[in-house]
């Protein structure tokens, strides 16, 4: 968190490249909800690390003035959990897309929200693989017609928001891209929030989804506060989490106070982050341990 | 390596869950206590129970670095340690078992039966008494006093209550007294060595290695034989103040050691060639983004699952292949315990100064073996270099995390200081990370890039130790190996020497960078050179020829999953000497 007052707007955040997204990408909304909230919330470029996968939504650290790291396809949350284990006073951002993050990246999302590392994992949903030109994904709907599923999707999709709270993530939310103020709100939640917050977001592909569109969401998003949702109770969170018709939730589903790694890591208890920590061993520390090889 | 006045092997044979451990530590304190050394080697099965356990300890007043080509004492746990075993003991040797339930076979070479009725020297059923009741046999036989025994077993039980004590104390003397009077003691006790050692394994070496060079972030998913590089650092974590965590998977494991590494911690993860195959593709991903980063690799007999608990030199081409393009690494393979600790410190200067991966491949044989150590040759305070490393803040702009400087090397700046914001990419980028790979790519930028990170190593090999050529340089035979069967090899040299065949050795650490020159310097003089390794296809000796053109004029390979004992080389070489093959397997003698 930023120790001093200053007052930076979105534009401070707006990194040295343009995005390479197609006009009309949801992933614009993201970006600017992010360069928003982290803007509001008085951080400086320099207090954030941005660490992403690989996939059109997995660009965006190069679009935000942060520090960044664009890895390997899948591997954005171990890496990020990497960083923020090297140094947990940075504020670390979590960006992809739902292939990355739900498919081949699944393992590490399981156990990032199990272990409640002290991440916020935006992930940019748009039931299809962009960047390789318009395949099925873990999140693509039963019936989807797409490149790799010219007769249909016959697959069941993942919930990632009942995945998440079955896993054990702490802070679960989902938004839509087409609603920047709302997504930017939801983002600084999930930044306030000590524990893995991870907010799904629906970021429509204009290109190659034509289901799933702005207008589609458009009719169909509903706030989960306009309806008194309670965030500690789970079960119903994840009841209204599976509503994918006429209705689909969005907002803060749920949320606890469980402790997260950082928090529950006794090697952090004291000392400050690793990476700013002196190097070689303490001199008692190292005559100890040639002792008990004698 | 010349042999002490005293050498001396006995074998602890058994299944798993008969406590084969614990006569095996309670003998290596008394043996390294006195000042004497000693390298164990445990043969064993991927299984908690049952199988076959055999725990070979050799002990002399000089230094040794391999289990040695004989077996003086063999101490059966069970029928099957004297089924398999009792033929490789000759006149001279002493086989200690319990004749309650263990009788020798047909196979007598001529070793003395010192069989214990066990039940009746201790009247108890315990199933573990018969181990320390043998210890006090043992004892008498290599000439051990009982009080040093005493002191030991006290040592080694007294947490568990002055009882246990007792209760141990008692049934060794009762085995040591029941020798005293039945079986002929060895000609020759262990002398004193002078001052104490201490013991450590291979993997507890480049633990500590690690620890010392500054380790801060260690991860790993457990994998034989690389566990115990986790088990040590779990232990130490708290105290040293060194985060260790065990990931999902191999996969995990990597890519958080690469992000720890971004975010500035020396970074380190250990394991095994598969748990090191899904590595790979992160260590390309360091490669890219230029994070120093360390990962060892402790080989195993593969492919795929393979055999788990035994050794083998077989992931060389596997660590030069690891990641997909065509990018720099450093790759070393330590020679012996004391090697891997040392090594690791120099390996993280290096991989902080050129900004890349590093590989250490070691294996079973090294990381699992136990070897006595001089303590005062370990420093644990070794030189820490950082290289170009920015951990101040700055108020000016313009910093490029990949400036194309005249070495090549771009400072890199620590994430979380005002003034360095910056972005570090697995796409191709140009010097201010932009992205060249997606919206524009750009042939002259990727050339300068790849340019880039190439020079970084072009003066690396002035950084590093050149191999040395260990015997006389003139000699009729060249023996060249790499990694962990230095101290076997080299003991072999000796042999060869000594029976006549004039012999040197040179033993290869650094992989990658590899000093061709210089190794030419010596083989393009060498009259007939061997290459020494523990695989099936020579990969190093393919490897030399890849890098330096030159082909050996013979081979040894051994590939059944136990290591080499110095006679394996020394008859290879007699066989190849006498022209009878230019490629020599030898023949695995004891059946683990």
């Amino acid at each position: 968190m930023a120790t001093t007052a200053i007052n930076l707007t979105p534009r401070d955040f707006k990194g040295k490249s343009d995005p390479d997204w197609c006009a009309g990408c949801g992933d614009f909304g993201v970006l600017n909800a992010i360069q928003r909230a982290v803007s509001e919330m008085g951080f400086r470029p320099h207090d954030i690390m941005t660490v992403s996968g690989i996939g059109c939504s997995s660009n965006l650290p190069g679009y935000i003035n942060t520090y960044g790291m664009h890895t390997l396809h899948g591997r954005s949350l171990a890496m990020a959990t990497g960083v923020k284990m090297a140094n947990h006073e940075m504020n670390v951002l979590v960006t992809g897309g739902d292939g990355d993050g739900y498919g081949i990246g699944g393992n590490h999302f399981t156990h990032t929200a199990r272990r409640n590392t002290d991440l916020t994992y935006i992930v940019m949903n748009n039931q299809i693989y962009g960047l390789t030109t318009g395949q099925v994904s873990p999140t693509s709907s039963i019936g989807m017609t797409t490149k790799s599923t010219p007769f249909g999707n016959v697959e069941q999709p993942i919930n990632p928001i009942t995945s998440a709270i079955m896993n054990g993530a702490t802070f679960v939310a989902r938004a839509y891209s087409g609603d920047v103020r709302h997504m930017s709100d939801i983002f600084q939640q999930g930044i306030r929030h000590k524990g893995f917050s991870i907010i799904d977001v629906f970021s429509p592909c204009v290109t190659f989804n034509l289901t799933n569109t702005h207008d589609f969401f458009k009719e169909r998003v509903k706030k989960l506060e306009d309806d008194g949702h309670d965030t500690a109770d789970w079960k119903t969170a994840c009841e209204k989490a599976m509503l994918f018709g006429d209705t689909i939730y969005t907002g803060v589903f749920f949320e606890s106070d469980r402790p997260s790694l950082e928090d529950v890591e006794p090697v952090l208890k004291t000392g400050g982050p690793l990476a700013y920590r002196t190097l070689g061993l303490d001199k008692d520390d190292a005559q100890k341990i040639i002792d008990r090889m004698m | 390596m010349g042999l002490g006045t005293y050498d001396f092997a006995l074998a602890i044979g058994g299944e798993a869950g008969q406590g084969i451990a614990t006569p095996g530590d309670i003998l290596a304190r008394i043996i390294v206590r006195r000042g004497l050394h000693l390298v164990t080697y445990n043969a064993y099965q991927s299984i908690v129970r049952g199988g076959h356990i055999f725990l070979t300890m050799r002990i002399s007043d000089a230094e040794v670095q391999n289990h040695g080509d004989k077996l003086d004492l063999l101490m059966c746990l069970n029928q099957d340690t004297m089924d398999r075993h009792q033929r490789l003991m000759g006149p001279g040797t002493r086989i200690v078992y319990n004749s309650d339930t263990i009788s020798p076979g047909t196979e007598d070479k001529g070793a003395d039966l010192c069989g214990l009725p066990v039940a009746e020297l201790t009247q108890s059923r315990n199933r573990l008494v018969q181990n320390t009741v043998a210890m006090g046999a043992v004892a008498f036989l290599m000439g051990i006093d009982f009080s040093v025994l005493e002191e030991s077993l006290t040592l080694r039980f007294q947490r568990r209550g002055q009882e246990m004590v007792d209760e141990n104390v008692k049934v060794a003397r009762a085995g040591y007294d029941y020798a005293v009077e039945h079986f002929r003691p060895f000609e020759q006790s262990p002398p004193d060595g002078g001052k104490p050692l201490a013991v450590w394994s291979g993997n507890e070496a480049l633990a500590m290695g690690g620890a010392a060079a500054g380790v801060k972030f260690y991860a790993a998913y457990p994998m034989s034989p690389a566990t115990g590089v986790l088990h040590w650092m779990a232990n130490n974590a708290r105290n040293l103040g060194i985060m260790v965590r065990q990931v999902e998977d191999e996969i995990g494991v990597a890519n958080m050691v690469v992000g720890a590494a971004q975010a500035g911690t020396r970074s380190l993860c250990a394991t095994s060639g598969g748990g090191f195959a899904l590595m790979t593709e992160a260590i390309g991903a360091a490669a890219m983004m230029e994070i120093p980063v360390v990962f060892i690799n402790v080989m195993r007999a593969g492919p795929s699952t393979g055999v788990p608990t035994k050794t083998e030199q077989g992931d060389l081409w596997q660590v030069l292949g690891a990641s997909q393009g065509d990018f720099e690494r450093i790759i070393v393979a330590p020679t012996d315990c004391l090697d891997a600790f040392n090594l690791m410190a120099e390996v993280f200067n290096l991989t902080d100064k050129y900004q890349c991966p590093a590989i250490v491949i070691s294996d079973l044989y090294i990381s699992e073996g136990r070897y006595s150590v001089d303590p005062d040759k370990i420093n644990m305070h070794p030189e820490i270099d950082r290289g170009a490393l920015i951990t101040e803040p700055s108020d000016t702009d313009g910093y490029l995390r990949y400036k194309d400087t005249d070495s090549g090397i771009s400072p890199r700046a620590l994430p979380g200081l005002e003034g360095y914001v910056h972005l570090v990419a697995t796409d191709e980028h140009d010097e201010d990370s932009t992205l060249i790979s997606d919206e524009f790519t750009n042939p002259h930028k990727r050339r300068q890039m790849v340019e880039k990170r190439a020079r970084k190593f072009d003066n690396i090999l002035a950084d590093i130790a050149p191999p040395a050529l260990n015997g006389p340089a003139d000699a009729d035979v060249t023996l060249i190996g790499w990694g962990s069967t230095d101290g076997i090899i080299a003991e072999a040299v000796d042999a060869l020497n000594a029976a006549g065949v004039s012999t040197n050795h040179l033993q290869i650490k650094w992989i990658v960078p590899f000093h061709g020159d210089q190794i030419m310097e010596f083989l393009s003089k060498a009259k007939r050179t061997i290459i020494v390794e523990n695989n099936y296809s020579g990969q190093f000796a393919r490897y030399l020829r890849s890098e330096t053109g030159f082909a050996a004029d013979g081979h040894i390979r051994k590939y059944d999953g136990e290591p080499f004992m110095p006679h394996h080389i020394v008859d290879g070489v007699q066989a190849q000497v006498g022209g009878e093959t230019d490629k020599y397997v030898p023949y695995q003698e004891i059946t683990v």
